[in-house]
This record gives structure tokens, C-alpha cells and sequence, in this order.
């Protein structure tokens, strides 16, 4: 239906895609995958005519809808075709309430009054967001806006969805919701859906077609379980797969667990906990209470971060961990209770010398770096080139900090506030959008500063992430603690946050190499 | 009465409103009685306190009626401090403070009159009126459906309007997490260094946020053309720039006596219909449509015409006795019977508005970051 034919596309004299051809079926989910700045988001804004609108860049080669080239036509007038959802759902919001961003897009078609009304409720069924429909769009979760927005460009009637890391911002369970809604869409309506998207695990099982951009402007797209052989980039169910030698790779846990019986018997005994340090130091948060006016955020919390561990703070959105990040830092406001670093409340501190006991890395990095290049970030926080090249290698000095892929930006940020040399290092959802190589790169780094003594704290949704980090986890719900230990006793107990290793081998196994290690 | 489904709690159409109140605020500019005005200001009280929903933007009254309060009291603190009351009732006899030569003219202190006090206070009274006035149809009407009601050819100013109030609130946001976010590390701390580390890093995120806002408008249709031909397109801007000519001459000869009469209202009667004209033509090549737009029934019809006809019976009042609406300082302020008619009028229209209708649930406040 749709079709890419030797698309090229070209930033000054740097190719981003090269003569990629590229055929979308009707009804057909695509998933789009591979390393950072791989081109996925190109590949995406060429379909929709953002790229290179919006981009700047040269185009070359042809796409084509039903055998017309729209290669020419805007974004604007292929709205009623193409419809897209962008990485951030709240930035693209037009309107203030779900009701009327539903009504939008089919406003500027020009659409009856009676056909808006009747779309807007289907929609609104359809989604499951019936009883959102007067609510502001901004107070809405991550996955309510997320739904908002697939419905508002779902009113026009789309025949192709463009969805660019749709679940990326989300915990596991609004980010199934979110999926869930997706195959339902292609089964019933027969949309095609063509989605970008890091994190694999998710998707894979829901995708029809592969497609694996190389970095070097070359696509291979074909069933996934075949191009999963040897992709370099793959979920962990994939990778244990290959360590096992199953053929045909197996895409879901149910699949994985029907063949994982003999495996089980061979792995023998899974590994246990290393037994909890019980060195002094470090951070103890006692009975930390936040409120934001009215809204109780974080209630009676009460956690130790040893030196040499790496604690994960999970829970879903809106659950209250950024805001016990920034209490514990003593930044944010604390209700009552007391933090404590080696005798001393960062919160009684000035801001100066609270840095040198706690370091945060807030949630946006960005909002960290003012200056123009990245030797400039470094000069005036006294921060080391030499401590960002331990971080990652090769970062020109001169670059722009814009200009950094994110995994870079991250380690950047990252030295910035390091240079204080905290004992205490809490990150705020530092894996968002970060592909698998660089994560484990991040987990590596987390993993070293903890064997230098540090104790650090880290808030994310990214369970395969928590499972190659963490030693210990703590779970948030309404603000409160629900459930704390070792990795894997938190990990048996609630399955919500398993990684796919547990699920498919059961409690006590966590990470591939792991497996590898028995094998 | 309560039967009729125009009467059903619902929001009324804004520009109804602000009819209303734009009415209510001709009186208030019509007269320095200080008993008119402050009925005026306690019918647009007693509407407010009545008529309006529980969105954010109701809630704004106070402010306004805060501000009012301030005028006055800065009208009489002016009317002591520069003095110019030569005439009149001695009430404090202040010394002069002698100022040099250039600034003739100018009192500093002296003596206070019973007159200009009470010329302060009136003349304070009717611009806190009108400010509490313009208040109250902010906190009835919805700003974001006024933008939206805009005629069809206008409809790109409204959005970037609509779109400019959403963006206020997000910039508040964004200053208030890089705030935080720049006190987690070292850098620049002398003042324009953290200037620069508060702005630069909010510009981006601003910059970037309507990058994507654009990107989103326009993948869902925004600004797609219409099926008219590039000589339409042309006729309707001719028409347009000749209707705002015509508009420019017209009323500059009826504010110059001296110009001759033919360019004055017929001119600008002219300038009307060709800007009128012009829209229509622009507003036709416009294919959108509207959600669920706002109906226009009896009780806007209502509410926009007790504002009319109160505005029109004070225009009217204040030629034939106009010691009433201006009282002279030296007398006993009188209230007539048109008076307590004018205010009985806009409060009765106001009431025939329908309770306003449900408003959004609930909600929790956004997970912000407080930062001390």
C-alpha cells in the first residue's frame, strides 16, 4: 500500500538513509529498530513529510500511496492518510481538553458536525477513554496522553499510523495498554501501523515485519524471528534463544517457557542474592514525607543506600519517585522526616556543598547544559575531560551539547555532576530512549561507581535495565513503599517487574549471561 | 421558564458575555456618580458570584477587584501628593515643598481640598469599574472559546492566540525545573553567568516544544488549502486592503471637522462593507469545520442585550442630566430612578444566563517538583 522506492536522505554531506526500498502492507504492524541515531526517526518523518520539512536535508527516490507519489505533497494534506504520533504525545497537543483534541485533526478536514460527534464518541470507546473526555489534556498519565493522542489522529480515519517510540516514557503496564490498544487497532480496522521503538521486548511479539536500520543509511527488513538470528540489536529472549540454540527463535515468553523445560534441568540451581553490605555510610532516609499543595506525593518513606550497591526505584508514573529523588537530595521540599548523609541533612546545606553529598541527575539531562560546546560544560563545573572519557570515549570537545547522541548527552550531564564527587548519586530515568548498547554501557558505569563506594539510586521503568544494574530494589506506589529487598526476591514477588529471563526460566535467573555463565 | 432547554446548565457563548460586560463598562465610562458605579460594580459582583463555573480562569474576580481597590487608592494618594487643589474646601493645609523652575506647574504636597479629594476618588471609582467590569467577563466567559468563535478568516490568529495562552503556563514549568535542575551543579555564579544558565536552557526546551507543536499541527491537517482559485484568493485581498483604506480615510475626516463630509461616513461606511466583503471571500476558502460550536439562543440574546440597552439609557441619561452622572464636588452625589433602571437592567439580563455548566472533574495537581 504504501511504498518507499530508493529513498536517500542526506544532512549536508553526512547520509542518514541510502537508496532504502521499503513496502508496507495493509493491516501490517512494522517495527522500526536499531542502534541510536540509526536513522529510525528519518525513516519516519520521510513517510509522514516532516523529513526534510521540518529537518532540513536532501531527499531522494520516491514514496508512494497506492501507487501515487506523495513524496511532493506536505504534511498538512496527507493528514487524512498518514497520521502520527510524535516521541513526546503532550508536545503535539493543540487543544486543552481530550474531547476537543479528538476533534482537531477533523476540523481542519472540514468534516459534518454530525460525523465529528459520531467519530469522537467511537473514539473515545474505542480507546477506552470515555470517562476522560472533559479532562485537561496536561493532567493527564503518560499513558492516558498517549492514548489521546493515537485517538486524535485516529478521528481522521488514517490508513497508515506513524508512531515514534510510542512506549518509551511509560511504565511496563500502561505501556502493554498502549500495545494492546495498537493490535487491536490493525486487527479490527486493518490499519497498517509502522512504529520506531528501542526497546524490543515489548513490541516483537506484536510486529508483523522487522526492519533493522544498519547505521550506515542500509535497511534489512524481513519476519522477525529470522533477522533476530543475527541482529546486532535483540531483546533478551532473543539472546537467550541463541545461547540455546533454539530454532526457530522463540519472540514470545509463552513461546520461550514451552521449550525452556530441558534448559531448566540443565541450568540446575539459579544463583542467588550476594548477600546485602552492611558497610556504614552512605544515605538513610527516615520517615521522608512530600506534599505538592494537597497531594500527598510521598508518604512516610524510609530507605538506606548503602555504599557499594546500586538501589532501583521502580513504580508506575505519577508514583512519587521523582519527587522522593529530589527530597533525598534536599533540593525539593521535605514535609517531614529526616536524610541523612554521614551525619549530615543535605537539606540544612547550601547548594554548593549539597552537591558534594548527594549529586541528582535530573530526568531531563538537558536542562543541566547552558553553554555552547562541551569542553566549555566541563570548564565551569570543574568537571574533568578526562572523567567524561572515562564515561564514553570520544566526545569531541568542541561539539555543540545539542549536537550529542543521547547516550552521550547522558554521560555528559552525567561528569557534570560527578565533578563534586558525591557519595551519594541518585539518577532520575536516565535509560529513556537509549538503546540496548548504551544501556549496558550506563548499567557498566553504574555498576563501577558502585565498586568505588558510592551509593547509587536509580528511578526507572526499564525492568531488562533494573535486572543488569540493580542489586536491590525498591517498588512505589501512591508515594509509599510496597515492596523492597534483593533483586530477585523483589523480582519473584511481583511479576509486573520481571524481566524476560525470569519469566521465561523462573525465579533466580535474571540475565542472559548468567545462563551463558552455566551453560 | 426552567423547562426550556436553552435554560439547562450550560456555558453561555462568551461573546454574549463580553457583550454584557462591555455594556456594563459604557456605563461605568459615562458617569463619575460614585452610587451608579458602584451599583455597576455590585451587578457585575453579584453575576460573577452567580453565573460562573469552577474552571481557573473564574477564579480571577478577586484579582481584579484587588486591582480596582489599588486604582482608587493611588487616584486619592496623586490627588495629596501633587496637590492642585487651588480651590475649594480646605480639609489638610501641607506645606509646599518648592520645586525649581522647569517643572512648572507642578505642585509637590500643599494644601488638600475637599474637591480634588473627592474629584480623585470618583475619577477612581469609574476606572476601577471598568477594570472590575473587563474582570468579570474574564472570569464568565471561557478566553480559549472566545478565540475560538473568531469569524473563519481570522482563524489563523486565533490559534496562534489559543496556542500562545497554552504555552504560558508550560514556560512557567520549564523555568521552574531548569531552576532546579541548574542548582545540581556547579557553574557560573556571578549574575549575568546565571541568567544565562536559567534562560539558555528554558529557550531551547521553548524552541523545541513548538517545533514539535508545529510538526503535530501540521501532520493533523493544519492549514490545508481550500479548493479556491488563485483570482478569488486575489479578490478577496484587494478587497480587504481596500476596506482597510476606506476605514483609515473615514475616520480620520469624522475626527477632522475640517475634511470634507463625503469622506467622512459614508467613507467609512464603505471602508466596512469592503473589509466585511473581503472576509467572507477569505473565510470561504476556508473548508474547516467545528466541533460542537458553541449555540447562540435566547438567553445570549438576553445577556448581550441588557448590556446594550443598559449602555444605550446611560449614554442617553448622561446628555439630558448630566449633573446627575457628573455630580459637582461641591454637592450631595443624587441617584435618579434611570439610574437604579440602568443597574436593574444588566443585573436582570445576567441573570437570565443559565448556570454554568459541568466542569472538568476533579484532577489532581501536576506532579511538580517543589523546590524550596
Amino acid at each position: 500500500m504504501i511504498e518507499l522506492r530508493g529513498v536517500g536522505l542526506a544532512y549536508e554531506e553526512t547520509p542518514v538513509l541510502r537508496g532504502v526500498d521499503l513496502t508496507v502492507a495493509e493491516g501490517e504492524l512494522v517495527l522500526v529498530t536499531g542502534a541510536t541515531g540509526s536513522g529510525k526517526s528519518t525513516l519516519l518523518g520521510v513517510l509522514t513529510g516532516l523529513v526534510p520539512r521540518f529537518s532540513g536535508g536532501t531527499l531522494s527516490g520516491d514514496v508512494l500511496l497506492d501507487g501515487t507519489s506523495i513524496v511532493r505533497t506536505p504534511p498538512r494534506e496527507r493528514a487524512h492518510l498518514i497520521g502520527y504520533v510524535g516521541q513526546d504525545p503532550a508536545a503535539g497537543f493543540v487543544t486543552d481538553t481530550v474531547e476537543e483534541e479528538l476533534a482537531y485533526g477533523m476540523e481542519q478536514l472540514g468534516l459534518p458536525g454530525e460525523t465529528m460527534r459520531r467519530r469522537v464518541e467511537e473514539t473515545l470507546d474505542l480507546l477506552g477513554i470515555a470517562d476522560l473526555r472533559r479532562r485537561d489534556l496536561r493532567r493527564l498519565s503518560g499513558g492516558e496522553q498517549q492514548r489521546v493522542a493515537l485517538g486524535s489522529v485516529l478521528t481522521m480515519h488514517p490508513r497508515v499510523l506513524v508512531l515514534d517510540e510510542p512506549t518509551s516514557a511509560l511504565d511496563p503496564t500502561a505501556a502493554e495498554d498502549v500495545l494492546a490498544t495498537l493490535t487491536r487497532l490493525v486487527h479490527d480496522l486493518g490499519v497498517s501501523v509502522v512504529m520506531a521503538e528501542h526497546r524490543l521486548e515489548r513490541v516483537v511479539p506484536f510486529a508483523d515485519t522487522l526492519v533493522v536500520l544498519d547505521g550506515r543509511g542500509g535497511l534489512r527488513s524481513g519476519v522477525p524471528a529470522e533477522l533476530l538470528a543475527d541482529s546486532p540489536v535483540a531483546p533478551p529472549i532473543v539472546e537467550l534463544g541463541r545461547a540455546a540454540g533454539w530454532q526457530p527463535l522463540p519472540l514470545t515468553v509463552r513461546d520461550a517457557r514451552r521449550r525452556a523445560a530441558g534448559l531448566r534441568e540443565r541450568l540446575g540451581v539459579p544463583p542467588a542474592d550476594a548477600p546485602e553490605t552492611t558497610a556504614a555510610g552512605g544515605l538513610v532516609g527516615r520517615g521522608v514525607t512530600v506534599t505538592h499543595g494537597s497531594t500527598l506525593a510521598v508518604h512516610d518513606v524510609s530507605l538506606t543506600l548503602r555504599p557499594g550497591t546500586v538501589t532501583a526505584l521502580m513504580g508506575r508514573n505519577g508514583s512519587g519517585k521523582s519527587s522522593l529523588l529530589w527530597a533525598l537530595q534536599g533540593t525539593g521540599r521535605r514535609r517531614s522526616g529526616s536524610v541523612s548523609v554521614s551525619g549530615r541533612d543535605p537539606a540544612d546545606l547550601d547548594e554548593s556543598d549539597r552537591r558534594t553529598l548527594v549529586g541528582l541527575l535530573p530526568q531531563n539531562a538537558a536542562d543541566l547544559l547552558y553553554l555552547e560546546t562541551v569542553a566549555e560544560e566541563l570548564a565551569a563545573s570543574a568537571a574533568t575531560a578526562d572523567a567524561l572519557e572515562r564515561l564514553v570515549p570520544g566526545i569531541d570537545g568542541a561539539m555543540h551539547p545539542r549536537d550529542l547522541s543521547e547516550g552521550q548527552r547522558l554521560a555528559l550531564a552525567l561528569a557534570i555532576v560527578l565533578a563534586d564527587a558525591p557519595p551519594v548519586l541518585l539518577l532520575d530515568e536516565p535509560t529513556r530512549g537509549l538503546d540496548y548498547s548504551v544501556k549496558r554501557a550506563l548499567s557498566a558505569t553504574l555498576r563501577s561507581m558502585a565498586a568505588d563506594g558510592r551509593a547509587v539510586l536509580v528511578a526507572t521503568h526499564d525492568v531488562e535495565f533494573v535486572a543488569q544494574a540493580a542489586d536491590h530494589v525498591v517498588v512505589l506506589a501512591e508515594g509509599e513503599v510496597v515492596s523492597s529487598g534483593p533483586v530477585r526476591r523483589v523480582v519473584a514477588e511481583s511479576p509486573a517487574f520481571a524481566p524476560q529471563v525470569t519469566k521465561v526460566l523462573g525465579a533466580g535467573w535474571l540475565r542472559v549471561d548468567e545462563v551463558v555463565a552455566r551453560l | 421558564m426552567s423547562a426550556l432547554p436553552s435554560r439547562l446548565a450550560r456555558d453561555l457563548h462568551p461573546v454574549a458575555w463580553w457583550g454584557w460586560a462591555i455594556g456594563l463598562a459604557v456605563v461605568a465610562s459615562m458617569t463619575t456618580n460614585p452610587w451608579l458605579l458602584l451599583l455597576v460594580a455590585a451587578v457585575a459582583a453579584l453575576v460573577v458570584a452567580a453565573r460562573r463555573g469552577d474552571q481557573p480562569w473564574s477564579r480571577s474576580f478577586r484579582l481584579y477587584v484587588a486591582l480596582a481597590a489599588v486604582i482608587v487608592v493611588v487616584r486619592v494618594l496623586f490627588r495629596i501628593i501633587f496637590g492642585g487643589g487651588d480651590f475649594g474646601l480646605v480639609l489638610l493645609d501641607l506645606p509646599e515643598v518648592p520645586l525649581p523652575g522647569w517643572a512648572l506647574g507642578v505642585h509637590l504636597l500643599g494644601p488638600v481640598t475637599r474637591e480634588s479629594l473627592l474629584f480623585g476618588l470618583y475619577d477612581g471609582l469609574r476606572l476601577g469599574t471598568i477594570v472590575i467590569c473587563v474582570g468579570a467577563a474574564n472570569s464568565l466567559a471561557n478566553p480559549k472559546r472566545l478565540l475560538r468563535s473568531m469569524p473563519a478568516a481570522l482563524y489563523e490568529v486565533g490559534t496562534a492566540l489559543v496556542v500562545a495562552v497554552s504555552v504560558l503556563p508550560q514556560l512557567a514549568d520549564s523555568l521552574r525545573r531548569v531552576r532546579a535542575a541548574q542548582r545540581l551543579r556547579g557553574g557560573d555564579t556571578r549574575r549575568v553567568g546565571r541568567l544565562r544558565r536559567l534562560v539558555v536552557p528554558v529557550l531551547e526546551d521553548a524552541l523545541e516544544r513548538s517545533l514539535a507543536l508545529a510538526a503535530g499541527m501540521d501532520t493533523r491537517g493544519y492549514g490545508r488549502a481550500g479548493e479556491l482559485t488563485p483570482a478569488r484568493r486575489r479578490r478577496s485581498g484587494a478587497l480587504m486592503l481596500a476596506g482597510l483604506c476606506g476605514l483609515c480615510v473615514g475616520t480620520y475626516a469624522v475626527l477632522d471637522r475640517t475634511a470634507p463630509r463625503v469622506l467622512a461616513l459614508p467613507m467609512l461606511a464603505l471602508g466596512v462593507v469592503a473589509a466585511l466583503l473581503g472576509m467572507v471571500g477569505a473565510g470561504r476558502r476556508v473548508t474547516r469545520t467545528r466541533y460542537r460550536p458553541d449555540p447562540w439562543l435566547l438567553p445570549e440574546w438576553l445577556v448581550l442585550g441588557s448590556g446594550a440597552a443598559a449602555a444605550t439609557l446611560a449614554v442617553v441619561a448622561s446628555n439630558r442630566d448630566v449633573l446627575a452622572a457628573y455630580p459637582a464636588p461641591d454637592s450631595w452625589p443624587a441617584l435618579t430612578v434611570t439610574h437604579l433602571a440602568v443597574a436593574g437592567i444588566a443585573l436582570l439580563g445576567g441573570m437570565a444566563a443559565p448556570a454554568p455548566g459541568g466542569a472538568e472533574q476533579a484532577a489532581v495537581g501536576p506532579a511538580a517538583v517543589v523546590v524550596r
